[in-house]
């Protein structure tokens, strides 16, 4: 388990350096550190300080958030293809920030884009899990996540469409896959306080979770409150997944492609899973990220084509397993 | 210096306007080779038929022109019945000629020339040595080419004044510009946007640094740090493509930029009102040079 810690630790810190390292401005390794540590007026620290140092935040920030979620879903439905993207709670978060952005409060109030986007991201994780019920089998819970998806795509479609902005309706497919080009500290200001929230709540579940797999039955017995423990989990998904939905768009799969690789790693613990899986999060989303600057630098192809081209086999496998194993 | 020149570019084009709208009041003979219907389905043949036609000629031009974000001549436009360049609305008017644009909707325009229109398209004006002939080119659509003739003339006159002012200036001594439009696009020396920027004796800093056209890395505009900033006018509504315009690096350029500026309407078609944008940057390269 440490040394599971310490080797994801350590690829973590090789993808930040690179994150750093990356990018058109061609600077070298010295110059480039020297213009983060020291700051300054030079273009250098501004390529430095402004531009690739929220870059790697955000995707420390919500790769962490998206594997977070994704492994306490996970854990807390017993359901391996539980995903934040797939089950529709990104899908939701988007249509709220959109329409936050479009009837122009978040232009004005700071904070309105994360909590439009949060109370987005609320309503479709309840959504879901009325629709699911509270130990939703596999199928109506992807069932359920799809309705929620499509409805909300559609909404946020509609709406950028009837903006007077003519740039909006060809944001669609930002807010759809996600992407973390040109974002700023401001976005990172935006997004941290509710994704820092979001996290200690999610993480509040370890022992909870690790109850959880011998049966509600005997986690009620062992003092777990279920009923608590389900509200902790809407309230600190919807936290974690609407902050970074609301500055990076829906980026699909990471929740459902990290628990996945991790499980074996911590003995199939959800509780140990939940640090593990933010971790993995954040190393997934940084190397989509390195890589999206690398193939296509002049294009910004989004992330979740990335996690989607990863993520959507794995899907596919998961599925067929369900079925196989007659769940 | 250059504020005289741009008075002089204002007055002119003034002049410009304002006879196309009289030769229109008082002449409207009805020539044989003069379509009595016209109707313009293209932001940029739009204004231009608006400033050359006869009186009554014109019968529609497209709703785009009366955004007055691309269009230099909204106000006029709302005289005119709008179209919004689908073939059926188009063929209702029973038009002689349409004006279309050369990327118009292929669809449409086959359609039309199918019902028998005559469809004249204009090709995108990338340079401003090409203004004048498509002044002709509408002159000749619209059965009017000495109207065109006279401003062309007028066009190519104000130019070649603008551009011997700028003689015996070396590129070196000129300020360093950069266009910056949403989503991060630039424009490079080869079009509309570089050759006003050029005529107004402004270095165009991307392109000289490689980024001809497309997406200028916002990095890259960090590194070049322009001496004039340019920039688009917003629209209503939000977008991810101009909130880049919030991004701090954007803020603290134009901060340290010795003059900021901002394009408009009057950059986007081949008309008289380029002259009107070149003003303006030599405004702004007059700011940067009293401050550098």
């Amino acid at each position: 388990m440490s040394r599971l810690m310490m080797c994801l630790i350590a690829v973590l810190f090789a993808l930040v350096t690179a994150s750093f390292l990356i990018g058109p401005a061609a600077l070298g390794v010295g110059e480039s550190v020297a213009a983060l540590v020291n700051g300054g007026d030079t273009p250098a620290a501004m390529v430095m300080r402004e531009i690739r140092l929220p870059r790697v935040l955000l995707a420390l920030m919500i790769g962490a958030s998206l594997g977070l979620a994704g492994a306490a879903m996970q854990g807390y439905l017993r359901n391996p293809l539980a995903d934040p993207g797939l089950i529709g709670v990104s899908g939701s978060a988007a249509l709220g920030a959109v329409l936050s952005i479009q009837i122009g409060i978040a232009g004005s109030v700071a904070f309105a884009l994360p909590a439009f986007a949060l109370g987005g991201a609320l309503i479709g994780v309840f959504a879901v899990l009325l629709l699911a019920g509270p130990r939703g089998s596999s199928l109506t819970l992807i069932l359920a996540g799809i309705a929620i998806s499509a409805l909300a795509g559609a909404l946020t479609s509609l709406v950028l469409n009837l903006s007077p902005n003519p740039f909006a309706a060809n944001e669609i497919v930002f807010w759809m896959m996600g992407s973390l080009a040109d974002r700023s500290m401001v976005h990172v200001a935006i997004a941290l306080p509710l994704i820092a929230v979001g996290a200690v709540m999610l993480l509040s579940l370890k022992r909870g979770l690790d109850a959880l797999t011998l049966g509600e039955d005997a986690a009620a017995a062992m003092g777990i409150n279920l009923h608590r423990l389900r509200l902790t989990l809407i309230f600190g998904t919807a936290a974690v997944v609407g902050a970074s939905t609301a500055v990076a768009g829906a980026i699909g799969f990471v929740g459902l492609v990290v628990p996945h690789i991790l499980r074996p790693f911590v003995g199939a613990r959800p509780g140990a899973l939940l640090w593990a899986s933010a971790l993995g999060g954040a190393i997934m989303l940084l190397a989509a990220d390195i890589a999206v600057r690398m193939i296509l630098p002049e294009r910004d192809l989004k992330l979740g084509v990335l996690t989607a081209i990863v993520g959507a086999p794995l899907f596919l496998h998961l599925i067929y397993r369900t079925r196989r194993e007659g769940l | 210096m250059s504020s005289l020149v741009f008075v002089r570019t204002f007055k002119s084009l003034k002049r410009v306007i304002a006879g196309a709208f009289l030769a229109s009041a008082i002449a409207a003979p009805c020539f044989a080779q003069m379509p009595a219907r016209v109707v313009s389905m293209n932001l940029c043949t739009d204004q231009l038929a608006i400033m050359l036609a006869a009186e009554g000629q014109l019968v529609s031009v497209s709703r785009i022109a009366l955004d007055p974000h691309v269009s230099a001549m909204a106000t006029e436009a709302a005289a005119y019945p709008i179209n919004a360049g689908r073939a059926e609305e188009v063929h209702v008017l029973r038009p002689d000629v349409v004006l279309a644009g050369k990327y118009s909707s292929r669809e449409t325009v086959a359609l039309l020339r199918r019902l028998g229109i005559e469809v004249v398209q204009f090709d995108i004006v990338k340079s401003l040595d090409d203004v004048a002939a498509t002044m002709m080119q509408m002159g000749v659509a619209l059965g009017r080419e000495a109207r065109a003739a006279e401003m062309a003339a007028a066009f190519e006159a104000d130019l070649a004044a603008l551009r011997a002012d700028l003689a015996g200036q070396t590129v070196e001594d000129m300020p360093r510009a950069a266009l910056y439009y949403a989503n991060g696009y630039t424009s490079g020396d080869s079009s509309l946007a570089g050759e006003i920027l050029a005529a107004a004796g402004l270095r165009n800093a991307p392109a000289e640094a490689g980024y001809a056209w497309g997406k200028l890395p916002l990095e890259m505009l960090a590194m070049i740090a322009p001496d004039v900033m340019i920039t688009a006018r917003r629209y209503p509504g939000g977008s991810r493509a101009e909130a880049i315009m919030d991004h701090p690096v954007i803020g603290s350029l134009r901060g340290a930029s010795t003059a900021a500026a901002l394009t408009d309407h009057d950059w986007v078609c081949g008309t008289p009102f380029v002259l009107r944008a070149i003003g303006d940057m030599i405004e702004a390269r007059s700011a940067a040079e009293g401050d550098g």
